[in-house]
């Protein structure tokens, strides 16, 4: 399975990423949409775990370009700001399971990420 | 029509509320990585259980990083406090070059999000002058927010404090393509309200790419 993690503080990312690896879930990170993009050019994910609000493009923007390149991709979304508009975004786009509030607990992702492969 | 009372009062809580909301993001985001750092370290312990050995260059660097970021956090909640006693006294001798900064500071994830960049530019010398703080930081962001939009991802907005014969003034230079900005709108009337009360000019100065508010010395609160 393939992982992509998304977002623009880099600290965090790596982090996630590396706690991800030891509990046997390897993932690719990006800080931007960008670099997003590029990664979903060169091999379709089969996750990506998207930051709501990102500088130049935002989480859910960013989302409908990856489903262009990659339709199969699922997503799971996590905001800082936990904000009624916020939720109401990423909670429509990914569904309200899929939403998560930062700080993430990381047992909790586990347990989403293991959900959307299998739903 | 609204007076020019509940103009500002409707904008200042709107103001207040923006940048209260963009202050808990930013605490957030510095607790995130707290969080993932403190939960990397529990990971270690875990594995040190288990017989990994511990490499201390390793724990050292994420303790340095806890680190960074309780400063990082405690940077935003000093803007938080100055930026929430602003309210404390309608008028009041303030530094503008320290009110620019703290705003240019607060506006820092708004600029990002629109991949613009703001540096304060302190006068060589301190610009004092006596105003009602709140509304001030209220009219810098409104300039800020527009200047923004105009000048668009990839720029640099300065904020230049200057001292002049009366008073002030706080430049908003290097707004690019402020000419295709929509100036019929602004100022619109909660910017007019705002400089009214505080007895001060706003011009496009579209050649130079610059807005300038030009502030009195004094102001009777």
């Amino acid at each position: 399975m393939k992982n992509l993690l998304i977002d623009d503080e880099e600290e965090l990312v790596t982090t996630l990423a590396e706690r991800l690896s030891f509990r046997g879930i390897d993932a690719d990170w990006v800080t931007n949409g960008e670099e997003a993009l590029k990664k979903v050019v060169a091999q379709c994910y089969d996750l990506a775990v998207v930051d709501v609000r990102m500088p130049k493009m935002s989480g859910l923007e960013l989302k409908k370009k990856m489903a262009e390149e990659c339709p199969n991709l699922k997503f799971i979304f996590m905001t800082g700001h936990g904000s009624e508009d916020d939720y109401k975004e990423g909670a429509a786009e990914a569904g309200a399971a899929y939403y998560l509030v930062k700080p993430v607990n990381i047992e909790l992702l586990i347990e989403k990420i293991n959900e959307v492969v299998k739903g | 029509m609204n007076s020019k009372r509940d103009i500002i009062g409707e904008q200042g809580l709107q103001f207040f509320g923006k940048m209260s909301a963009t202050i808990s993001h930013e605490i957030n985001n510095a607790l995130a990585i707290i969080n993932e750092n403190a939960g990397l370290l529990q990971d270690f312990t875990l594995m040190a259980d288990k017989g990994m050995p511990l490499d201390p260059e390793r724990l050292n660097s994420l303790a340095g990083k806890v680190i960074q970021q309780i400063r990082r956090a405690e940077g935003i909640i000093k803007n938080m406090n100055r930026f929430a006693h602003s309210v404390d006294e309608p008028g009041k001798s303030v530094n503008l070059s320290d009110i620019a900064e703290l705003m240019a500071a607060l506006s820092g994830r708004f600029a990002s999000m629109r991949g613009v960049t703001v540096e304060p530019k302190p006068a060589a010398v301190p610009v004092t002058i006596t105003t009602n703080p709140f509304f001030l930081e209220n009219l810098i962001w409104l300039c800020l927010d527009f200047a923004m939009d105009a000048a668009g991802p990839g720029n640099t907005i300065d904020i230049i404090t200057v001292k002049t014969e009366n008073g002030a003034q706080i430049r908003f230079a290097r707004v690019e393509d402020l000419a295709k900005a929509p100036l019929d709108k602004f100022p619109s009337e909660r910017e007019k309200a705002l400089l009214d009360t505080l007895k001060a000019d706003l011009v496009s100065d579209v050649g130079a790419g610059a807005l300038v508010i030009t502030l009195p010395r004094y102001i009777d609160t």
